[in-house]
Protein backbone atom coordinates (compact mmCIF):
# COMPACT_ATOMS: atom_id res chain seq x y z
CA UNK A 1 0.00 0.00 0.00
CA UNK A 2 1.20 3.49 -0.83
CA UNK A 3 1.08 6.49 1.40
CA UNK A 4 -1.73 8.90 0.57
CA UNK A 5 -1.30 11.49 3.30
CA UNK A 6 1.90 12.08 5.24
CA UNK A 7 1.53 14.04 8.47
CA UNK A 8 4.91 15.33 9.63
CA UNK A 9 5.47 16.84 13.06
CA UNK A 10 2.12 18.55 12.86
CA UNK A 11 0.93 20.74 15.72
CA UNK A 12 -2.21 22.79 16.00
CA UNK A 13 -3.17 25.65 18.31
CA UNK A 14 -6.41 27.44 19.09
CA UNK A 15 -5.14 30.70 20.52
CA UNK A 16 -2.74 29.69 23.28
CA UNK A 17 -4.12 26.17 23.69
CA UNK A 18 -2.25 23.42 21.87
CA UNK A 19 -4.73 20.91 20.51
CA UNK A 20 -2.41 18.68 18.47
CA UNK A 21 1.14 17.91 19.56
CA UNK A 22 3.66 16.95 16.93
CA UNK A 23 1.61 14.33 15.10
CA UNK A 24 3.51 11.95 12.77
CA UNK A 25 1.19 9.68 10.84
CA UNK A 26 0.89 8.11 7.39
CA UNK A 27 -2.50 7.43 5.89
CA UNK A 28 -2.41 4.62 3.33
CA UNK A 29 -4.29 4.63 0.06
CA UNK A 30 -7.64 2.77 0.04
CA UNK A 31 -7.62 2.00 3.73
CA UNK A 32 -10.15 2.88 6.36
CA UNK A 33 -8.21 4.53 9.14
CA UNK A 34 -10.17 4.61 12.37
CA UNK A 35 -9.35 7.42 14.80
CA UNK A 36 -10.41 6.86 18.40
CA UNK A 37 -9.83 8.62 21.69
CA UNK A 38 -11.75 10.28 24.51
CA UNK A 39 -13.51 13.63 24.11
CA UNK A 40 -10.98 16.44 23.81
CA UNK A 41 -8.22 14.14 22.58
CA UNK A 42 -7.86 16.10 19.34
CA UNK A 43 -9.32 13.57 16.91
CA UNK A 44 -11.80 16.00 15.36
CA UNK A 45 -9.16 18.71 15.23
CA UNK A 46 -6.92 16.26 13.42
CA UNK A 47 -9.66 15.68 10.85
CA UNK A 48 -10.27 19.41 10.50
CA UNK A 49 -6.56 19.94 9.90
CA UNK A 50 -6.58 17.58 6.92
CA UNK A 51 -9.03 19.66 4.85
CA UNK A 52 -8.21 22.93 6.58
CA UNK A 53 -11.67 23.39 8.04
CA UNK A 54 -9.86 24.48 11.20
CA UNK A 55 -8.85 27.64 9.33
CA UNK A 56 -12.40 28.87 9.82
CA UNK A 57 -12.03 28.96 13.59
CA UNK A 58 -10.71 32.20 15.00
CA UNK A 59 -7.19 31.94 16.41
CA UNK A 60 -6.33 28.72 14.59
CA UNK A 61 -2.60 28.22 13.94
CA UNK A 62 -0.46 25.30 12.77
CA UNK A 63 3.13 24.06 12.76
CA UNK A 64 4.66 21.21 10.80
CA UNK A 65 3.35 19.84 7.53
CA UNK A 66 0.64 17.64 6.03
CA UNK A 67 1.65 16.32 2.62
CA UNK A 68 -0.67 15.01 -0.04
CA UNK A 69 1.07 13.86 -3.24
CA UNK A 70 4.25 15.34 -1.81
CA UNK A 71 2.79 18.81 -1.44
CA UNK A 72 2.25 20.53 1.89
CA UNK A 73 -1.42 21.54 2.02
CA UNK A 74 -0.51 24.48 4.25
CA UNK A 75 1.61 26.08 1.55
CA UNK A 76 0.35 29.57 0.73
CA UNK A 77 -0.36 28.76 -2.93
CA UNK A 78 -2.79 25.94 -2.14
CA UNK A 79 -6.35 26.48 -3.38
CA UNK A 80 -8.29 25.68 -0.22
CA UNK A 81 -11.67 25.27 -1.96
CA UNK A 82 -10.16 22.65 -4.27
CA UNK A 83 -8.42 20.96 -1.35
CA UNK A 84 -11.73 20.62 0.47
CA UNK A 85 -13.33 19.06 -2.58
CA UNK A 86 -10.51 16.54 -2.66
CA UNK A 87 -11.03 15.65 1.01
CA UNK A 88 -14.80 15.45 1.36
CA UNK A 89 -16.09 15.72 4.90
CA UNK A 90 -19.11 14.22 6.65
CA UNK A 91 -20.09 15.76 9.98
CA UNK A 92 -21.48 14.25 13.16
CA UNK A 93 -24.89 15.81 12.70
CA UNK A 94 -26.29 15.41 9.21
CA UNK A 95 -26.83 18.87 7.76
CA UNK A 96 -28.90 18.75 4.60
CA UNK A 97 -29.12 22.20 3.06
CA UNK A 98 -32.64 23.63 2.66
CA UNK A 99 -33.13 22.52 -0.92
CA UNK A 100 -34.14 19.39 -2.81
CA UNK A 101 -32.45 16.00 -2.48
CA UNK A 102 -31.12 16.36 -6.02
CA UNK A 103 -29.70 19.85 -5.41
CA UNK A 104 -28.08 18.68 -2.19
CA UNK A 105 -26.17 15.96 -3.99
CA UNK A 106 -24.94 18.28 -6.74
CA UNK A 107 -24.23 21.25 -4.47
CA UNK A 108 -20.45 20.85 -4.64
CA UNK A 109 -20.53 20.07 -8.35
CA UNK A 110 -22.45 23.26 -8.97
CA UNK A 111 -19.91 25.24 -6.95
CA UNK A 112 -17.28 23.98 -9.35
CA UNK A 113 -19.31 25.33 -12.25
CA UNK A 114 -21.83 22.68 -13.42
CA UNK A 115 -25.10 24.06 -14.71
CA UNK A 116 -28.29 22.45 -15.91
CA UNK A 117 -29.60 19.10 -14.82
CA UNK A 118 -29.35 16.53 -17.60
CA UNK A 119 -25.61 16.04 -17.26
CA UNK A 120 -25.90 15.54 -13.50
CA UNK A 121 -28.64 12.92 -13.38
CA UNK A 122 -26.21 10.03 -13.74
CA UNK A 123 -23.90 11.43 -11.10
CA UNK A 124 -26.78 11.77 -8.64
CA UNK A 125 -27.97 8.22 -9.27
CA UNK A 126 -24.45 6.83 -8.91
CA UNK A 127 -23.77 8.64 -5.63
CA UNK A 128 -27.13 7.72 -4.14
CA UNK A 129 -26.69 4.09 -5.14
CA UNK A 130 -23.30 3.93 -3.50
CA UNK A 131 -24.86 5.09 -0.24
CA UNK A 132 -27.85 2.68 -0.63
CA UNK A 133 -30.23 5.63 -0.67
CA UNK A 134 -31.28 5.49 -4.32
CA UNK A 135 -34.13 2.99 -3.93
CA UNK A 136 -35.58 4.99 -1.07
CA UNK A 137 -35.61 8.38 -2.76
CA UNK A 138 -35.53 7.83 -6.53
CA UNK A 139 -39.18 8.90 -6.90
CA UNK A 140 -38.82 12.12 -4.95
CA UNK A 141 -35.51 13.66 -5.89
CA UNK A 142 -37.15 17.08 -5.99
CA UNK A 143 -38.60 16.79 -2.49
CA UNK A 144 -36.94 18.78 0.28
CA UNK A 145 -33.95 17.02 1.82
CA UNK A 146 -35.09 18.27 5.23
CA UNK A 147 -37.97 15.77 5.12
CA UNK A 148 -35.68 12.71 5.16
CA UNK A 149 -35.09 10.72 8.35
CA UNK A 150 -31.85 11.19 10.28
CA UNK A 151 -30.20 8.08 8.85
CA UNK A 152 -31.27 8.98 5.33
CA UNK A 153 -29.97 12.51 5.80
CA UNK A 154 -26.58 11.21 6.84
CA UNK A 155 -26.39 8.91 3.81
CA UNK A 156 -27.42 11.90 1.68
CA UNK A 157 -24.53 13.85 3.19
CA UNK A 158 -22.15 11.04 2.24
CA UNK A 159 -23.62 10.98 -1.29
CA UNK A 160 -23.12 14.74 -1.46
CA UNK A 161 -19.47 14.23 -0.61
CA UNK A 162 -19.08 11.43 -3.18
CA UNK A 163 -20.46 13.77 -5.85
CA UNK A 164 -17.36 15.91 -5.34
CA UNK A 165 -15.34 13.01 -6.78
CA UNK A 166 -12.95 13.29 -3.84
CA UNK A 167 -9.86 11.19 -3.17
CA UNK A 168 -10.54 11.04 0.56
CA UNK A 169 -13.61 10.84 2.72
CA UNK A 170 -13.30 12.27 6.22
CA UNK A 171 -16.02 11.24 8.64
CA UNK A 172 -16.43 12.93 12.00
CA UNK A 173 -18.45 10.59 14.22
CA UNK A 174 -20.95 10.05 11.40
CA UNK A 175 -23.17 7.67 13.36
CA UNK A 176 -23.25 9.39 16.73
CA UNK A 177 -26.92 10.31 16.43
CA UNK A 178 -28.16 7.28 14.53
CA UNK A 179 -29.96 4.07 15.38
CA UNK A 180 -28.17 0.68 14.95
CA UNK A 181 -29.84 -0.11 11.61
CA UNK A 182 -28.87 3.23 10.06
CA UNK A 183 -25.40 2.78 11.50
CA UNK A 184 -25.11 -0.67 9.92
CA UNK A 185 -26.15 0.74 6.55
CA UNK A 186 -23.52 3.44 6.73
CA UNK A 187 -20.79 1.00 7.80
CA UNK A 188 -21.82 -1.18 4.90
CA UNK A 189 -21.43 1.72 2.50
CA UNK A 190 -18.01 2.53 3.94
CA UNK A 191 -16.68 -1.00 3.39
CA UNK A 192 -17.70 -0.79 -0.25
CA UNK A 193 -16.43 2.75 -0.68
CA UNK A 194 -12.87 1.94 0.32
CA UNK A 195 -12.39 0.25 -3.06
CA UNK A 196 -12.27 3.73 -4.56
CA UNK A 197 -11.52 6.05 -1.69
CA UNK A 198 -9.25 6.50 1.26
CA UNK A 199 -11.39 6.89 4.34
CA UNK A 200 -10.60 8.42 7.70
CA UNK A 201 -13.23 7.66 10.31
CA UNK A 202 -13.23 9.52 13.60
CA UNK A 203 -15.45 7.74 16.06
CA UNK A 204 -16.41 7.76 19.71
CA UNK A 205 -17.63 4.24 19.32
CA UNK A 206 -14.56 2.00 19.60
CA UNK A 207 -16.60 -1.01 18.48
CA UNK A 208 -17.29 0.80 15.24
CA UNK A 209 -13.57 1.19 14.64
CA UNK A 210 -13.11 -2.51 15.39
CA UNK A 211 -15.81 -3.38 12.88
CA UNK A 212 -14.76 -1.29 9.89
CA UNK A 213 -11.25 0.14 10.27
CA UNK A 214 -8.21 -1.51 8.67
CA UNK A 215 -5.89 0.42 10.94
CA UNK A 216 -6.72 2.36 14.06
CA UNK A 217 -5.04 5.41 15.58
CA UNK A 218 -5.44 6.25 19.26
CA UNK A 219 -5.32 9.91 20.28
CA UNK A 220 -5.01 11.22 23.82
CA UNK A 221 -4.65 14.85 24.92
CA UNK A 222 -3.61 15.97 21.46
CA UNK A 223 -0.98 13.27 21.07
CA UNK A 224 -1.00 10.28 18.79
CA UNK A 225 -0.32 7.45 21.24
CA UNK A 226 -0.13 4.69 18.68
CA UNK A 227 -1.35 3.57 15.31
CA UNK A 228 -1.43 0.09 13.81
CA UNK A 229 -3.59 -2.67 12.33
CA UNK A 230 -6.97 -2.66 14.07
CA UNK A 231 -6.58 -6.28 15.29
CA UNK A 232 -3.32 -5.48 16.96
CA UNK A 233 -4.54 -2.24 18.55
CA UNK A 234 -7.55 -3.98 20.00
CA UNK A 235 -5.79 -7.17 21.16
CA UNK A 236 -2.16 -6.36 21.84
CA UNK A 237 -1.50 -2.62 21.85
CA UNK A 238 2.03 -1.40 22.60
CA UNK A 239 0.92 1.31 24.97
CA UNK A 240 -0.89 0.65 28.23
CA UNK A 241 -3.07 3.75 27.81
CA UNK A 242 -4.47 2.38 24.54
CA UNK A 243 -5.41 -0.84 26.28
CA UNK A 244 -6.98 1.03 29.20
CA UNK A 245 -9.08 3.19 26.91
CA UNK A 246 -10.26 0.39 24.65
CA UNK A 247 -11.18 -1.75 27.64
CA UNK A 248 -13.20 1.15 29.04
CA UNK A 249 -11.00 1.87 32.06
CA UNK A 250 -11.33 5.60 31.23
CA UNK A 251 -13.15 7.52 28.52
CA UNK B 1 -50.04 36.03 53.79
CA UNK B 2 -50.25 34.42 50.39
CA UNK B 3 -53.48 34.98 48.49
CA UNK B 4 -55.41 32.12 47.03
CA UNK B 5 -53.36 30.98 43.98
CA UNK B 6 -56.45 30.51 41.95
CA UNK B 7 -57.66 34.01 42.72
CA UNK B 8 -54.20 35.36 41.90
CA UNK B 9 -54.24 33.53 38.60
CA UNK B 10 -57.57 35.02 37.65
CA UNK B 11 -56.66 38.52 38.82
CA UNK B 12 -53.48 38.54 36.72
CA UNK B 13 -55.41 37.26 33.76
CA UNK B 14 -58.00 40.02 34.07
CA UNK B 15 -55.36 42.75 34.45
CA UNK B 16 -53.46 41.52 31.38
CA UNK B 17 -56.67 41.31 29.38
CA UNK B 18 -57.57 44.90 30.29
CA UNK B 19 -54.10 46.08 29.24
CA UNK B 20 -54.40 44.26 25.93
CA UNK B 21 -57.92 45.53 25.33
CA UNK B 22 -56.76 49.12 25.97
CA UNK B 23 -53.92 48.78 23.45
CA UNK B 24 -56.14 47.26 20.81
CA UNK B 25 -58.87 49.78 21.58
CA UNK B 26 -56.57 52.78 21.06
CA UNK B 27 -55.25 51.36 17.78
CA UNK B 28 -58.73 50.57 16.51
CA UNK B 29 -59.97 54.01 17.56
CA UNK B 30 -57.26 55.76 15.52
CA UNK B 31 -57.79 53.63 12.45
CA UNK B 32 -61.59 53.78 12.59
CA UNK B 33 -61.50 57.53 13.23
CA UNK B 34 -59.30 58.22 10.21
CA UNK B 35 -61.15 55.85 7.95
CA UNK B 36 -64.56 57.26 8.97
CA UNK B 37 -63.40 60.81 8.31
CA UNK B 38 -61.48 59.94 5.19
CA UNK B 39 -63.33 57.20 3.37
CA UNK B 40 -66.38 59.38 2.45
CA UNK B 41 -64.01 61.63 0.47
CA UNK B 42 -62.58 58.71 -1.44
CA UNK B 43 -63.67 58.10 -4.97
CA UNK B 44 -61.70 56.96 -7.96
CA UNK B 45 -61.00 60.51 -9.14
CA UNK B 46 -59.38 61.29 -5.77
CA UNK B 47 -56.74 58.69 -6.64
CA UNK B 48 -56.33 59.56 -10.32
CA UNK B 49 -56.46 63.39 -10.44
CA UNK B 50 -53.77 65.83 -9.45
CA UNK B 51 -54.48 68.34 -6.68
CA UNK B 52 -56.16 71.56 -7.77
CA UNK B 53 -56.02 74.92 -6.02
CA UNK B 54 -53.39 73.92 -3.40
CA UNK B 55 -55.29 70.74 -2.66
CA UNK B 56 -58.72 72.25 -2.04
CA UNK B 57 -59.99 70.36 -5.04
CA UNK B 58 -58.91 67.56 -7.29
CA UNK B 59 -57.22 64.40 -6.11
CA UNK B 60 -53.85 63.33 -4.78
CA UNK B 61 -52.39 61.48 -7.76
CA UNK B 62 -49.13 63.42 -7.90
CA UNK B 63 -48.53 62.87 -4.17
CA UNK B 64 -49.08 59.13 -4.54
CA UNK B 65 -46.51 59.11 -7.35
CA UNK B 66 -44.21 61.32 -5.26
CA UNK B 67 -44.47 58.97 -2.29
CA UNK B 68 -43.80 55.86 -4.34
CA UNK B 69 -40.88 57.33 -6.30
CA UNK B 70 -39.24 58.83 -3.23
CA UNK B 71 -39.56 55.55 -1.33
CA UNK B 72 -38.26 53.62 -4.30
CA UNK B 73 -35.17 55.84 -4.54
CA UNK B 74 -34.59 55.52 -0.80
CA UNK B 75 -34.86 51.72 -0.85
CA UNK B 76 -32.75 51.33 -3.98
CA UNK B 77 -29.97 53.24 -2.23
CA UNK B 78 -30.37 51.90 1.31
CA UNK B 79 -31.00 48.21 0.60
CA UNK B 80 -27.70 47.42 -1.17
CA UNK B 81 -25.73 49.56 1.30
CA UNK B 82 -27.44 48.06 4.32
CA UNK B 83 -27.43 44.43 3.24
CA UNK B 84 -23.83 44.77 2.04
CA UNK B 85 -22.78 46.20 5.39
CA UNK B 86 -24.62 43.44 7.22
CA UNK B 87 -22.91 40.76 5.12
CA UNK B 88 -19.53 42.31 5.77
CA UNK B 89 -20.11 42.56 9.51
CA UNK B 90 -21.33 38.99 9.87
CA UNK B 91 -19.40 37.01 7.26
CA UNK B 92 -16.24 38.86 6.34
CA UNK B 93 -14.80 40.05 9.59
CA UNK B 94 -14.28 38.73 13.08
CA UNK B 95 -16.09 40.48 15.89
CA UNK B 96 -13.73 43.25 17.03
CA UNK B 97 -13.64 46.84 18.20
CA UNK B 98 -14.40 48.23 14.74
CA UNK B 99 -17.47 46.05 14.17
CA UNK B 100 -18.73 46.95 17.62
CA UNK B 101 -18.32 50.64 16.85
CA UNK B 102 -20.15 50.26 13.52
CA UNK B 103 -22.97 48.39 15.23
CA UNK B 104 -23.16 50.94 18.03
CA UNK B 105 -23.18 53.74 15.46
CA UNK B 106 -26.02 52.08 13.55
CA UNK B 107 -28.03 51.71 16.74
CA UNK B 108 -27.50 55.38 17.61
CA UNK B 109 -28.39 56.44 14.09
CA UNK B 110 -31.63 54.48 14.35
CA UNK B 111 -32.64 56.53 17.36
CA UNK B 112 -32.01 59.98 15.88
CA UNK B 113 -35.22 61.97 15.23
CA UNK B 114 -36.08 62.15 11.56
CA UNK B 115 -36.13 65.94 11.54
CA UNK B 116 -32.40 65.91 12.28
CA UNK B 117 -31.91 63.76 9.20
CA UNK B 118 -34.03 66.31 7.35
CA UNK B 119 -31.81 69.16 8.47
CA UNK B 120 -28.68 67.20 7.59
CA UNK B 121 -30.11 66.32 4.17
CA UNK B 122 -31.06 69.93 3.57
CA UNK B 123 -27.58 71.18 4.35
CA UNK B 124 -25.69 68.46 2.49
CA UNK B 125 -27.84 67.51 -0.51
CA UNK B 126 -30.08 70.53 -1.08
CA UNK B 127 -27.55 73.31 -0.54
CA UNK B 128 -23.95 72.00 -0.50
CA UNK B 129 -24.32 69.49 -3.35
CA UNK B 130 -26.90 71.73 -5.09
CA UNK B 131 -29.43 68.95 -5.72
CA UNK B 132 -32.11 71.43 -4.64
CA UNK B 133 -35.42 70.30 -3.19
CA UNK B 134 -35.71 67.16 -5.19
CA UNK B 135 -36.59 63.49 -5.18
CA UNK B 136 -32.85 62.79 -5.19
CA UNK B 137 -32.20 64.84 -2.03
CA UNK B 138 -35.28 63.40 -0.32
CA UNK B 139 -34.48 59.85 -1.38
CA UNK B 140 -30.89 60.08 -0.15
CA UNK B 141 -32.03 61.52 3.17
CA UNK B 142 -34.64 58.82 3.64
CA UNK B 143 -32.05 56.24 2.65
CA UNK B 144 -29.76 57.39 5.49
CA UNK B 145 -32.70 57.40 7.84
CA UNK B 146 -33.69 53.77 7.15
CA UNK B 147 -30.15 52.46 6.67
CA UNK B 148 -29.58 51.50 10.32
CA UNK B 149 -32.81 49.53 10.43
CA UNK B 150 -31.90 47.63 7.29
CA UNK B 151 -28.39 46.91 8.58
CA UNK B 152 -29.61 45.59 11.92
CA UNK B 153 -32.53 43.52 10.63
CA UNK B 154 -30.37 42.04 7.85
CA UNK B 155 -27.65 41.26 10.36
CA UNK B 156 -30.08 39.44 12.62
CA UNK B 157 -31.50 37.52 9.66
CA UNK B 158 -28.02 36.51 8.51
CA UNK B 159 -26.95 35.53 12.01
CA UNK B 160 -29.97 33.29 12.41
CA UNK B 161 -28.78 31.09 9.54
CA UNK B 162 -27.33 27.98 11.23
CA UNK B 163 -23.53 27.94 11.46
CA UNK B 164 -23.63 24.33 10.27
CA UNK B 165 -24.87 25.49 6.84
CA UNK B 166 -21.74 27.60 6.48
CA UNK B 167 -19.54 24.72 7.60
CA UNK B 168 -21.13 22.34 5.12
CA UNK B 169 -20.88 24.85 2.31
CA UNK B 170 -17.18 25.42 2.99
CA UNK B 171 -16.51 21.71 3.34
CA UNK B 172 -18.01 21.13 -0.11
CA UNK B 173 -15.47 23.52 -1.56
CA UNK B 174 -17.25 26.84 -1.75
CA UNK B 175 -15.44 30.13 -1.59
CA UNK B 176 -16.68 32.58 1.01
CA UNK B 177 -18.73 34.48 -1.54
CA UNK B 178 -20.28 31.29 -2.92
CA UNK B 179 -21.22 30.34 0.61
CA UNK B 180 -22.82 33.74 1.19
CA UNK B 181 -24.61 33.87 -2.16
CA UNK B 182 -25.85 30.29 -2.34
CA UNK B 183 -26.49 29.33 1.24
CA UNK B 184 -26.64 32.27 3.63
CA UNK B 185 -28.54 34.86 1.60
CA UNK B 186 -31.29 32.52 0.37
CA UNK B 187 -31.85 31.33 3.92
CA UNK B 188 -31.78 34.88 5.32
CA UNK B 189 -33.77 36.46 2.51
CA UNK B 190 -37.22 36.40 4.13
CA UNK B 191 -35.82 38.15 7.20
CA UNK B 192 -33.96 40.69 5.10
CA UNK B 193 -37.06 41.41 3.04
CA UNK B 194 -39.10 41.85 6.19
CA UNK B 195 -36.64 44.50 7.40
CA UNK B 196 -36.77 46.29 4.07
CA UNK B 197 -40.56 46.30 4.06
CA UNK B 198 -40.63 47.78 7.56
CA UNK B 199 -38.28 50.49 6.32
CA UNK B 200 -40.56 51.16 3.38
CA UNK B 201 -43.38 51.69 5.84
CA UNK B 202 -41.28 54.20 7.73
CA UNK B 203 -40.31 56.18 4.63
CA UNK B 204 -43.86 56.28 3.34
CA UNK B 205 -45.07 57.83 6.58
CA UNK B 206 -42.17 60.26 6.97
CA UNK B 207 -42.84 64.01 6.84
CA UNK B 208 -40.16 65.97 8.67
CA UNK B 209 -37.17 64.62 6.76
CA UNK B 210 -39.00 64.90 3.44
CA UNK B 211 -40.36 68.42 3.73
CA UNK B 212 -36.80 69.72 4.28
CA UNK B 213 -35.29 67.86 1.35
CA UNK B 214 -37.87 66.98 -1.32
CA UNK B 215 -39.89 70.16 -0.90
CA UNK B 216 -43.62 70.21 -1.46
CA UNK B 217 -44.28 70.87 -5.14
CA UNK B 218 -47.70 69.68 -6.20
CA UNK B 219 -47.08 68.88 -9.85
CA UNK B 220 -46.13 65.45 -11.13
CA UNK B 221 -42.36 64.93 -10.83
CA UNK B 222 -40.60 64.71 -14.19
CA UNK B 223 -37.10 63.67 -13.08
CA UNK B 224 -35.23 62.84 -9.91
CA UNK B 225 -34.31 66.53 -9.73
CA UNK B 226 -37.97 67.53 -9.50
CA UNK B 227 -39.30 68.64 -6.18
CA UNK B 228 -42.18 66.46 -5.08
CA UNK B 229 -44.77 66.17 -2.36
CA UNK B 230 -45.51 62.92 -0.59
CA UNK B 231 -48.89 61.92 0.82
CA UNK B 232 -47.70 62.44 4.37
CA UNK B 233 -46.43 65.94 3.59
CA UNK B 234 -49.63 66.72 1.67
CA UNK B 235 -51.68 65.73 4.68
CA UNK B 236 -49.52 67.85 6.94
CA UNK B 237 -49.84 70.94 4.76
CA UNK B 238 -53.58 70.53 4.13
CA UNK B 239 -54.29 70.14 7.82
CA UNK B 240 -51.74 72.60 9.18
CA UNK B 241 -52.74 75.43 6.87
CA UNK B 242 -56.43 74.64 7.06
CA UNK B 243 -56.70 74.23 3.30
CA UNK B 244 -59.11 71.32 3.27
CA UNK B 245 -59.68 69.07 6.24
CA UNK B 246 -61.82 66.67 4.25
CA UNK B 247 -59.09 66.16 1.65
CA UNK B 248 -56.55 65.86 4.46
CA UNK B 249 -58.53 62.99 5.95
CA UNK B 250 -58.92 61.43 2.52
CA UNK B 251 -55.13 61.50 2.12
CA UNK B 252 -54.69 60.10 5.61
CA UNK B 253 -57.06 57.26 4.86
CA UNK B 254 -55.11 56.30 1.73
CA UNK B 255 -51.87 56.52 3.70
CA UNK B 256 -53.24 54.28 6.45
CA UNK B 257 -54.48 51.78 3.89
CA UNK B 258 -51.02 51.77 2.26
CA UNK B 259 -49.35 51.08 5.58
CA UNK B 260 -51.88 48.40 6.46
CA UNK B 261 -51.17 46.63 3.20
CA UNK B 262 -47.42 46.80 3.84
CA UNK B 263 -47.79 45.42 7.36
CA UNK B 264 -50.02 42.59 6.19
CA UNK B 265 -47.37 41.75 3.63
CA UNK B 266 -44.74 41.79 6.37
CA UNK B 267 -46.73 39.44 8.57
CA UNK B 268 -47.29 37.10 5.67
CA UNK B 269 -43.55 36.99 4.94
CA UNK B 270 -42.59 36.57 8.59
CA UNK B 271 -44.97 33.67 8.95
CA UNK B 272 -43.52 31.95 5.92
CA UNK B 273 -40.05 32.67 7.24
CA UNK B 274 -40.79 31.09 10.60
CA UNK B 275 -42.51 28.08 9.06
CA UNK B 276 -39.62 27.43 6.73
CA UNK B 277 -36.66 27.92 9.04
CA UNK B 278 -37.61 26.78 12.51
Amino acid sequence: MTTAIRVKGFSHFFGSAQTLKGIDLDVLRNEILGVVGPAGSGKSTFLGALNRMNDLVRGSRTEGAIEIDGKNIYDPDVNVAELRRKLGMVFATPVPLPRSIFENVVFGTRLAGSRGRASLVELVQDCLERTTLWEEVKDRLDASALKLSGGQQQRLCIARVLALRPDFILLDEPCSGLDPISTAKIEDSLRRLKEDYTIILVTNNTKQAARVADRTAFFLNGELIEVGPTDKIFTAPDDRRTDDYLRGRFG
Amino acid sequence: MRINPRLEQNAVKVVLMVLTATTVGILLFIIVFILRKGVPVLELSFLTRNPVDMGRGGGIFSTIVGTLVLTLVAVLIAAPLGVGTAIFLTEYTWENRVTRIIRFGADCLAGIPSIIFGLFGFILFVTKLRFGWSILSGGLTLAFMILPTIIRTSEEAIKSVPASYRQVSFSLGSTRWQMVARVVLPAALPGIVTGIILSIGRSIGETAAVIFTAGSALHLPTSIFSSSRTMAVHFYILAREGISMSNAYGTAAILVIFILIINLLTYYLMERFIRKYS
